[in-house]
């Protein structure tokens, strides 16, 4: 499928500008942005109604990003797609940076749509942009990511709720399920299972697929719910693309220095 | 004499609950935002004429916050109010991330505001919601003094803001005096009464019994600046430094902790413009208790025998 080479190749291209920023950047989360490359790169080249050179088109589907931790990712995937430059990405966490080390809408990166990092609240304003497209009667979707971590705060089953109630149909929650948080296993840190269950008995229409396959979340998006609001459990691999540190945990919140930085570029382009 | 005349006994809730219906009427961005306590906080009045436009959210602040934050993304103003004490601590999180990092213009209203609630006891007396909000950046905080007020208020949240409002008032009964054409201007204090033997600063219910504290005081020869600050963030230096220029002494009384509240905003001001002895009247570091309103307000001192006292030992520490 020539659409997804392409997607492929988008994702790749994520991932090398997401190790390059982070390693000028000296810290940061490395492993959930390469883990939700795929995601990413299918959600702003393949699903998204959006037009980089206006990035406050009134029209356009919003990602609301609730796990801002990631913002290298969205970043990569915003300079990719246009909205700046790539040169730009290296002035990550940077002094004076428009790319804040968790995403701020008041430092003025066109294409970020919420300043978020505190864990919980994305999905609730997800649910408020959703609420007045739905009270305008307008066809578009708002899609919000979470962290599968993140699904331990409250807040977030507030939202599902509020979202259940509403019957929101569009609204695509996405899970980053990747099984891992930064104390270790999701299951042994605070367990999330039966998680398919907890949505569905929240209202929401359940889908499962694997994250780090393209053509599996173009089935996945295809296969939204036009009742209720819809959860997709994207099963994905922290550090995704890295055979070296793909599942590992330590690499939750650390950047690559130059040597590793080398060695993982080198990887990307060996595996695809 | 201060020339107010009380109109009648109104609770600050009913000025807040009319302005939004209001607004709304030639506003059709205007949101409302249910949390189960839709009618005690007056929002009944907006829910029952523009049901299509209000969204109940169910007891859950923390997503009430956030989902008004999508709302105001989405070019709404939403209004969410609930008992002050949750609006401002439950959510605070949210509001300082979802609504005041995002510069969401939403209108949080601080209901049941003080020890005045009464009966129902700590629990349900905000005391701390000044000194949580008005440390926020980007926020605005607003703290009327008469439902009339409350009104004028509410409608400048709406017309003078584009990010967070968090308006305080009250549940009881309380004299409604102010002006009906009166020119509300956020971060501008009103002074409604002239003197300059000592400055009294007072924000919403204490600023009834600082205008009686003034008649008092007057009869004993003390002419009282009498100051309405309502509005905390941004707030009016120049007005309270003048204050402090010409009366050599401030006193301030509000209905909440006297850590961190509108005293603390006031000397914060004094101590870096112009410093001049300062007292404070609210709560002591303590919790609230059952009992009705006045015996309350009368136990912790929040009335206007306290700030004459208050007022006069103050004097004493003026410079000559
Ligand atoms: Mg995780």
């Amino acid at each position: 499928m020539k659409e997804a080479l392409f997607l492929i190749k988008k994702a790749r291209e994520i991932r090398k500008s997401v190790i390059l920023s982070l390693n000028a950047a000296g810290s940061g989360h490395l492993g959930g942005s390469l883990g939700l490359a795929d995601v990413f790169s299918v959600l702003y080249f393949h699903e998204m109604k959006h037009k980089p050179e206006q990035p406050d088109w009134l029209d356009r589907e919003r990602l609301i990003l609730s796990i801002g931790h990631v913002a290298p990712v969205l970043y990569a995937t915003l300079a990719e797609s246009g909205y700046f430059d790539k040169e730009e990405l290296l002035t990550l966490r940077k002094l004076g940076t428009r790319l804040q080390g968790h995403p701020g809408r008041d430092h003025g990166l066109p294409g970020v749509e919420l300043s978020a990092g505190s864990l919980g609240q994305g999905l609730g304003v997800a649910v408020g942009i959703a609420l007045m497209d739905q009270h305008e009667k307008k066809d578009k979707r708002t899609f919000c990511i979470m962290g599968d971590g993140e699904l331990q705060e409250g807040s977030v089953w507030e939202a599902a709720m509020s979202a259940g109630h509403y019957k929101l149909h569009n609204i695509i929650g996405i899970v980053d399920r990747n099984n891992v948080q930064i104390d270790g296993k999701t299951e042994d840190v605070m367990s999330l299972e039966p998680l398919a269950d907890k949505w569905r008995s929240f209202g929401w229409h359940v889908l499962e697929c694997n994250g780090n396959d393209v053509e599996e979340l173009i089935q996945a998006f295809a296969h939204k719910s036009d009742e209720k609001p819809t959860l997709i459990l994207a099963h994905t691999k922290m550090g995704c693309g890295i055979p070296e540190i793909e599942n590992d945990y330590t690499w939750h919140g650390k950047a690559p220095n130059g040597e590793e930085m080398e060695r993982f570029l080198g990887m990307l382009v060996k595996n695809r | 004499m201060h020339n107010f005349k009380l109109n009648s006994l109104r609770p600050g809730r009913f000025g807040f609950g009319e302005a939004i219906r209001d607004a709304a009427r030639i506003n059709d961005k205007i949101i409302g935002i249910g949390v189960d306590i839709t009618k005690s906080v007056s929002m009944n009045l907006f829910a029952d004429e523009f049901p299509d436009r209000f969204f109940s959210l169910g007891i859950a602040e923390q997503n009430a916050i956030s989902v008004a934050t999508g709302m105001a993304l989405s070019g709404y103003i939403p209004v969410f109010s609930t008992y002050g004490v949750f609006a401002s601590m439950r959510a605070a999180d949210q509001i300082r991330i979802s609504a005041c990092y995002n510069k969401a213009h939403i209108i949080i209203g601080g209901a049941h505001a003080g020890i005045s609630v009464g009966p129902d006891g700590a629990t349900h007396q905000a005391l701390e919601d000044i000194a949580v909000m008005r440390v926020l950046p980007n926020m605005t905080l607003l703290s009327p003094c008469d439902a009339t007020q409350a009104y004028f208020a509410t409608k400048a949240a709406i017309d003078q803001c584009n990010g967070p409002v968090y308006i305080r008032f009250g549940r009881e009964p309380v004299p409604d005096f102010t002006s009906l054409d009166q020119d509300f201007k956020i971060g501008k204090a009103q002074i409604l009464h002239e003197g300059n033997d000592i400055a009294i600063i007072a924000t919403g219910h204490l600023v009834w019994p600082a205008l009686e504290a003034a008649n008092i005081l007057k009869n004993e020869g003390i002419s009282a600046r009498i100051i309405n600050l309502h509005s905390i963030k941004p707030i009016d230096n120049q007005t309270i430094t003048k204050a402090a220029i010409d009366c050599g002494a401030i006193l301030t009384a509000e209905e909440h902790q006297i850590n961190g509240g509108m005293g603390s905003a006031v000397a914060e001001v004094v101590v870096k413009h112009y410093p001049v002895p300062m007292d404070f009247i609210g709560m002591e570091d303590s919790f609230g208790e059952s009992g009705q309103a006045e015996e309350l307000m009368n136990k912790y001192g929040l009335n206007s025998e306290n700030i004459v006292f208050k007022a006069k030992e103050l004097m004493k520490r003026k410079s000559k």
